[in-house]
């Protein structure tokens, strides 16, 4: 378990609230933007262009400077058909690949039962956050959730380290059922002892940690300094997941995207240091993608929810550039008439990471075969 | 403590609160058991007979949590303050059964005032008779959107409601036809809503019930063997006299208040953990006319629910009113109000905005590695605090009993002090054990006072953190 991790380690991180691609990566040469977005409109002298076309939100720097040194991929036009409107509905969309009807397993928890069919590691995947989410989440399969790494695990509102010591011993005990208690009773048992091996185990990470890195003072740049301690311990971890919250911008979008932006590729900047400073850059591939894009016409405020959105891979191993294409600017294309249509299809680049860098057979995983891209120059897959 | 007043049998009376509301702290119980079992049924029955919450308190106290209509923590926020101060206990649980039943949720609308007007139609007609509830549920606006039939018109019909209330709200998979559905749906062309102004820039008004005549069908319907030219309310009145719809309903109501059975889905091919219950309360259903007020009598006097202590997992929201219960907060209006539903959301449960039509997984779907731990850190973050009101109560009571010093006593009048929280031998033993390893409790020297605080302060952390907590 203490051995350097070299498998590959996949990072996923979750936008939700739906971010507006079309301001992240704008179009700039197409008046159809300007025209439609009077208010939130990026002004084309504050934009930072990367291609003839194409600019990235001024508080993308970072990202810019990335996809520079050609570590970004960014996945135009990322959706499915008939795209959902709704937050959950679209969210559970994504997190089990199931776009007709409500499934209870989610893709990433399907990979968990690959890696590691026995359960054996319980930090096999890391969810920084409250809560599992549902992508992590299926019956039998493990993950561990984590609030505070600093302060991870049962009992953790209580001060006095001894009286913690004493009830979490108590608590293995009482969570342990005689036998013929009943399947909820052993269920609950064995989830509550799982959560006490896991929190054993990342006990370890923040102890070795040292880096020159300063990262933020914000949540995401906390979880991303999180799975880099986590990672560095090298505790077998496979899967980290993390939750960037606050992209539903109907109102006041322009100074609250702005700074969800700043933070979000400050974060996975200060990240990718981190990784180099540890010679772990070839380890992590990032996946960063959100629910849904956003209306293509300004509401005076932000913007509205809307369809063909944004994905980006992240990684020293990733070819950088842009891959499918940007969704159609042409109104006549536009998915209700008024959304952006989308021009690959998600369950596609799934596919493509579990297959070309997770060395993982995607067809059970995704519901099928969807068209892959190529975006990785080399990978650990032996 | 056994008095001479006593009627009821205070652990049975726990049970009852437990499950027909939100749990209850100590004292509430004893002033319950000074009446007969029956007779505090009758009272939960009746909801009318007891003043309703003055929730309207909470915003003239904290204006910030009165402000906004369309903040939803608000409103969760005082659903959770009427949980735990509500004097009409089964009022407020029925209204929470049957969000889980009929499933109607924010995130489509992101309409917040309809969905809170949705909530109180459901306190309101709860403990009515299922015809009313349906009708009204059929004229509600957020489930009108919800499910599409403001889409649903004489010249092209949308099914989802009429699918979903056959279904999922009232006969369960397999007692129909694809056709019965086309006809329910055709029946309830028409039933609409006012269209609220565009959130922006103006924000959220309420919308209200329309029926237009000139976008309804007319033309004759065949609906379960039966045919006429029928409308949204006569097809209601079919499906309510329907066994299949009392046989599911009560299924349903053995599920939220008797003991968990599988999820929804597989009920149509396993049955009922007893067959015995269902068909009591089916019984009941059919002379009562579908009446719920009595199927519910039925349910909550009988032997089945009385003997079904503790087997099944709270919900999120059951949870953290019943801690809030013991810790005695809340009582009064409260900032921190708003911060309950974030609380809730992290177990699993984000009121008034259920993840499908299918409602929640319930029973020991609510846990898993991250939710127990949610809930454990919340109990113990609550409870461990020996200045909460009720945790100073329970420290006095045992200070104050000297039978309770003694190990043994101590521990089984702890878990009468969190509310008759009956446990397994295994949790037992072990916190027995550890009570006669450190001996008498004693409170004759500061030392000794100190000592025994702490002894108590563990004890009860540890019941509240116990597997049994989980459950109701």
């Amino acid at each position: 378990m203490t051995t350097k991790n070299k498998e590959p380690v996949l990072l996923v991180i979750q936008l939700s609230g739906g971010n507006d691609f079309m301001n992240t990566v704008i179009p700039f040469t197409s008046g159809v933007y300007f025209d439609n977005r009077p208010l939130v409109g990026i002004p084309e002298n504050k934009m930072i262009p990367f291609t003839e076309n194409l600019a990235f939100h001024p508080c993308a720097k970072s990202l810019k400077n990335l996809y520079d040194k050609g570590k970004v991929a960014i996945i135009q036009g990322i959706g499915y058909e008939n795209s959902s409107r709704s937050h959950f509905r679209a969210m559970d969309i994504w997190h089990t690949c199931e776009p007709n009807h409500v499934a209870t397993e989610g893709w990433l928890a399907k990979v968990i039962r690959e890696i590691d069919p026995n359960s054996s590691n319980p930090v096999t995947a890391v969810n920084f956050g409250r809560g599992l989410p549902r992508a992590l989440a299926a019956p039998g399969v493990i993950a561990t959730s984590v609030g505070d790494l600093d302060n991870y695990g049962l009992m953790s509102e209580i001060e006095k380290e001894e009286e913690k010591i004493e009830d979490l011993e108590m608590f293995k005990r009482m969570y342990t059922p005689a036998l013929g208690s009943g399947i909820v009773m052993d269920y609950l048992g064995e989830t509550g002892r799982t959560v006490l091996t896991g929190a054993d185990i990342l006990a370890e990470a923040p102890i070795n940690y040292s880096s020159t890195i300063e990262y933020s003072n914000n949540p995401i740049a906390k979880s991303l300094r999180d799975v880099a301690r986590v990672h560095f311990a090298g505790l077998g971890t496979r899967i980290f997941y993390t939750n960037h919250a606050g992209y539903d911008h109907h109102a006041q979008e322009v100074p609250n995207h702005a700074r969800l932006l700043t933070e979000l590729t400050d974060a996975i900047s200060d990240f990718m240091d981190d990784l180099d400073e540890h010679n772990a850059s070839e380890e992590i591939t990032i996946l960063v993608f959100t629910e849904f894009g956003r209306r293509v016409k300004d509401n005076g405020s932000g913007t509205d929810h809307g369809s063909g959105g944004g994905a980006f891979i992240i990684g020293e191993n990733v070819k950088g550039g842009l891959y499918s294409e940007y969704p159609s600017l042409n109104p006549s294309d536009w998915l209700y008439g008024e959304d952006l249509q989308h021009t690959i299809d998600f369950r596609g680049i799934y596919g493509t990471i579990l297959q070309q860098w997770m060395g993982i057979d995607p067809h059970d995983i995704i519901g099928g075969d969807f068209e892959q891209i190529s975006p990785f120059n080399k990978t650990l897959i032996r | 403590m056994v008095t001479n007043e006593t009627k009821t049998d205070s652990s049975l009376v726990a049970h009852l609160l437990r499950r027909a509301g939100f749990g209850s702290d100590y004292s509430q119980i004893q002033e319950f058991t000074k009446k007969k079992y029956e007779e505090i049924v009758e009272d939960f029955l009746n909801p009318e007979i007891f003043p309703e919450v003055e929730d309207k308190l909470i915003s003239r106290h904290y204006p910030s949590l009165g402000a906004n209509k369309d903040n939803q923590a608000t409103w969760n926020g005082r659903w959770f303050y009427r949980m735990i101060n509500t004097k009409r206990p089964l009022q407020e649980k029925m209204a929470l059964f049957w969000h889980h039943v009929l499933a109607t949720g924010w995130t489509k609308s992101e309409h917040t005032p309809t969905m809170v007007n949705h909530i109180e139609m459901l306190r309101k007609n709860g403990l009515k008779n299922f015809r009313t509830i349906l009708i009204e549920l059929s004229k509600d606006p957020a489930m009108i959107y919800w499910l599409d039939n403001n889409e649903n018109h004489s010249e092209s019909i949308n099914e989802n409601y009429g699918r979903e209330i056959l279904e999922l709200f009232s006969m369960g998979i397999g007692n129909y036809t694809e056709d019965d559905i086309k006809n329910a749906a055709r029946s309830f062309t028409g039933w609409t809503f006012t269209q609220p102004l565009p959130l922006y820039p103006y924000g959220h008004y309420e919308s209200k019930f329309i029926f237009k005549e000139n976008d309804h069908d007319y033309g004759e319907k065949k609906f379960l063997e039966k045919t006429g030219p029928f409308n949204g309310e006569e097809i209601i009145d079919i499906i309510s006299q329907q066994e299949a719809t009392a046989r599911f309903i009560c299924r349903h109501l053995y599920n939220f208040f008797v003991e968990d059975e599988p999820q929804v889905p597989a009920w149509s091919i396993t049955p009922p953990k007893n067959q015995f219950a269902i068909d009591q309360m089916v019984k009941s259903w059919l002379e009562n006319d579908a009446d719920i007020k009595s199927v519910m009598r039925t349910l909550l006097n009988s032997d089945w629910f009385k003997k079904s202590k503790m087997n099944r997992v709270k919900c999120p929201a059951e949870f953290i009113a019943a801690t809030l219960k013991i810790s005695g907060e809340y009582r009064s209006p409260d900032p921190r109000l708003d911060q309950l539903e974030s609380t809730s959301i992290a177990m699993g449960q984000k009121l008034m905005d259920p993840p499908s039509v299918e409602g929640w997984h319930t029973g020991k779907e609510w846990i898993d590695g991250g939710t127990l731990t949610e809930r454990v850190n919340y109990a113990i973050g609550i409870l461990n605090d020996p200045n909460k009101p009720g945790v100073k109560f329970i420290i006095n009571e045992i200070k104050n009993d000297k039978e309770s010093h003694n190990p043994k006593k101590f521990v089984n009048r702890m878990l009468e002090l969190v509310g008759f929280i009956e446990i397994s031998e295994n949790t037992k033993s072990l916190l027995i054990k550890l009570a006669e390893e450190d001996g008498k409790l004693s409170f004759r020297t500061k030392k000794d006072q100190e000592i025994s605080r702490n002894r108590i302060m563990r004890m009860l952390r540890l019941i509240i953190s116990s597997m049994e907590f989980q459950f109701s």
